[in-house]
């Protein structure tokens, strides 16, 4: 028997199914969140399912998460985003006690026990320019692909001052340092270090507890964690794929929970 | 939906406090029908003191008003408009736009058109408070206004030149109110009403000390529509008469420990004003077995407390019967009572209102606290960051939450209870640490 987790992002839809009582990745799967959030959670746990032997009848039960934790019909129960991003990255990283997960659409830090267990957290609501789309819309405006973002902005010579702190508003900088003759590699990495300062602000409030983990679509980018690492005067440590943490978080509570 | 773990039962007297309710809106509006004098003002304001020209003089306490207008989104919506129109920014206090876009719209929100007051009687506790009343004067043709500086600071540095400051207002103003209403001021009749207050503020308060009684006889939400009757008439007799109705049905509660939410498991509290629109957040909670038990809005808005021999918070003693013989008097001791008031002290530091919050954690034996950055009252949200650290320090569990009292667009429902999940899960680990 088995069981799963479910995260159901904005932008993508994660789904983990571990060996019950032994914590082992069994499988994963991922869709395209879309409109459809439950046509996305079912094509995803059937791609995760494809991957083994197991049918639907053997997973015992399934946790889900995710800003469209609602979307997920045939879930037994649900568990908060921290929570679930907590415990998986905790798993993964025992030694880590701040969890930042930064997502398409929402940042936010956790503060875990040494069981993995979520004591504390802080949300960044509202705004969409300390997360993932913020770069998105970025990458479009620079004509830059997503996935060049990050190892562009690495090889920058200097951060100029951003100031903006509104994804509308940066864009509008950005276009200005265009026309200033500012490089894209340059801009790029001033808009890393601008969002990295906003995420920063959000952790310091929660207080940061070594080590630190980021996890979440951001954490791919690799400009990204440079600028977190040089923001926060701190090594982050980062999970081999950080996409999948909080479905895998739900599944181990879901072995926990059954 | 969590387990019941308790007998519940619906407030006897809960009908009782909705026709209080109603009448004082429809006696407001139709004081003139009557002969009666119409005053508007801050429920913060010194109600005794109008009290003194008659039986036959009503009030409409503006923050009050404006809760009621957030209620109904629609109408709260159509204020919103037209006092951005008006030129009034949004992130203005949400109660007074309220206020303002109804006196715009020329509309009572519980029908018919505006009741214009003859007079406004108001006090200054906030900068909001310090122009709310100018501007509704100037929208309403000039309603003559007066105003009580309450700028005394917090009631461990209250002396006699800070208290003679405000009872030296309070004079003038019952001066300005005899020339203004042609009326002669009665002062048995202040007298009264400074008795009726003292004894309704320290009932209310005795109501919420009930409730640290575990499972709690009331939850928050219903707390809503029972201490409201204190913003709208503390200094009149059917508040006092009331407020004892409720404290005894209140303690028979909590010897037949019936609860106010069957699901009670967790216990929260809250600080300042909610989201009047979304108050259905309080029964998600209980659904997932978490009442909360009150907040420092609901006890010490209208509760006046006391520390007791044994260091517990208790309900402040009124004055002795007849003690009360002239209006120096009788303004002295409701200038002294009203400063005594929790809600006042958070004008003037976080570090007080984290001590207070800490003490009612304590003793109303409370899991977790949850803070609304209330984006409508910049007056009772500043500090509340300093205040989440200092109870992180403390190590109570704490979450923000982000929202607006009077204004719908800035509160998030889905976002909140998603919040709410997430802080149910850190109490449900802490019970099992």
């Amino acid at each position: 028997m088995a069981v799963a987790g479910i995260d159901v992002g904005t932008q993508r839809t994660k789904v983990v199914i571990v060996k019950d009582g032994q914590p082992e990745i069994l499988s994963q799967g991922m869709a395209k969140s879309g409109f459809d959030l439950e046509k996305a959670a079912e094509e995803a746990f059937n791609q995760a399912l494809a991957d083994t032997d197991l049918s639907r009848e053997d997973i015992s039960y399934i946790v889900a998460t995710g800003a469209g934790v609602e979307s997920v019909p045939f879930a037994t129960d649900t568990v908060s985003m921290q929570g679930a991003g907590a415990r998986g990255a905790h798993f993964l990283l025992p030694s880590v006690r701040t969890v930042i997960d930064i997502g398409a659409e929402m940042g936010r830090a956790t503060r875990c026990d040494e069981t993995g267990r979520m004591v504390d957290f802080v949300i960044n609501e509202r705004c969409a320019a300390g997360a993932g789309a913020f770069i998105e819309a970025m990458s479009r405006a620079l004509e830059v692909d997503l996935e060049q973002m990050g190892p562009l902005s690495l090889e920058a010579d200097r951060s100029p001052p951003m100031n903006a702190q509104c994804t509308i508003f940066a864009e509008s900088e950005v276009v200005t340092l265009i026309h200033e003759g500012e490089s894209k590699k340059n801009i790029i990495r001033a808009l890393h270090d601008a969002i990295a300062e906003r995420n920063i602000s959000m952790v310091r409030r929660l207080g940061i507890e070594k080590d630190v983990a980021l996890i979440g679509g951001l954490a791919k980018n690799v400009g990204f964690v440079d600028a977190m690492k040089r923001g926060l005067e701190m090594d982050i440590l980062v999970p081999e794929d950080p996409l999948i943490v909080g479905a895998l978080g739900a599944a181990l509570i879901a072995s926990e929970r059954q | 939906m969590a387990e019941e773990r308790w007998k519940s039962k619906r407030l006897a007297c809960w009908n009782q406090a909705k026709q209080l309710r109603t009448d004082y809106y429809k006696n407001y509006a139709q004081a003139h029908e009557k002969g009666g004098i119409r005053w508007a003002g801050s429920a913060w304001a010194f109600s005794v003191i109008p009290a003194g020209l008659g039986e036959d003089v009503w009030s409409l306490t503006g923050e009050p008003y404006g809760a009621s207008v957030a209620w109904k989104k629609d109408f709260a919506a159509q204020c919103h408009e037209a006092a951005q129109a008006e030129g009034y920014a949004r992130d203005l206090c949400a109660y007074m736009r309220n206020y303002w876009g109804s006196i715009l719209l020329n509309k009572y929100v519980f029908g018919g058109e505006w009741p214009k007051p003859d007079f406004a009687w108001t006090c200054h506790t906030c900068c909001s408070h310090a122009k709310w009343y100018q501007v509704a004067s100037e929208l309403e043709g000039g309603v003559p206004t007066f105003s009580i500086d309450g700028s005394v600071g917090p009631y461990d540095e209250l002396d006699e030149n800070r208290l003679n400051y405000l009872v030296d207002q309070m004079q003038e103003g019952i001066e300005w109110m005899e020339k203004v209403t042609g009326r002669k001021y009665n002062d048995e009749l202040l007298i009264q009403a400074v008795c009726n207050e003292c004894r309704s503020t320290s009932l209310w308060a005795e109501i919420c000390a009930l409730n640290k009684a575990v499972p709690a006889p009331l939850d928050e939400k219903t707390m809503y529509s029972l201490y409201v009757i204190g913003t709208l008439i503390k200094h009149r007799q059917e508040c006092v008469d009331f407020y004892k109705v409720l404290r005894d049905e209140v303690r028979d509660r909590v010897d037949n420990q019936i609860a106010a939410a069957a699901t009670e498991r967790f216990r929260v509290i809250t600080d300042t004003q909610p989201p009047w629109a979304f108050l259905n957040i309080f029964r998600y909670m209980e659904s997932k077995g978490t009442v909360s038990v009150g907040s420092l809005y609901t006890f010490g808005l209208i509760g006046i407390w006391e520390v007791k021999e044994d260091g517990t918070w208790g309900p402040r003693t009124p004055p002795e019967e007849g003690s009360i013989k002239t209006r120096e008097e009788a303004l002295r001791t409701i200038a002294e009572w009203t400063c005594s008031r929790p809600e006042w002290q958070q004008f003037y530091s976080p570090e007080l209102k984290t001590e207070m919050l800490k003490r009612v954690v304590k003793e109303w034996k409370v899991d977790g606290v949850m803070l609304h950055y209330n984006r409508g009252c910049e007056g009772l949200s500043i500090g509340i960051a300093e205040n989440k650290l200092g109870l992180r320090e403390a190590g109570i569990p704490v979450m923000s939450f982000e929202g607006n009292m009077g204004d719908e667009r800035e509160f998030d429902p889905e976002r909140t209870r998603k919040k709410i999940d997430a802080f149910l899960e850190i109490l449900e680990a802490s019970l099992r640490r």
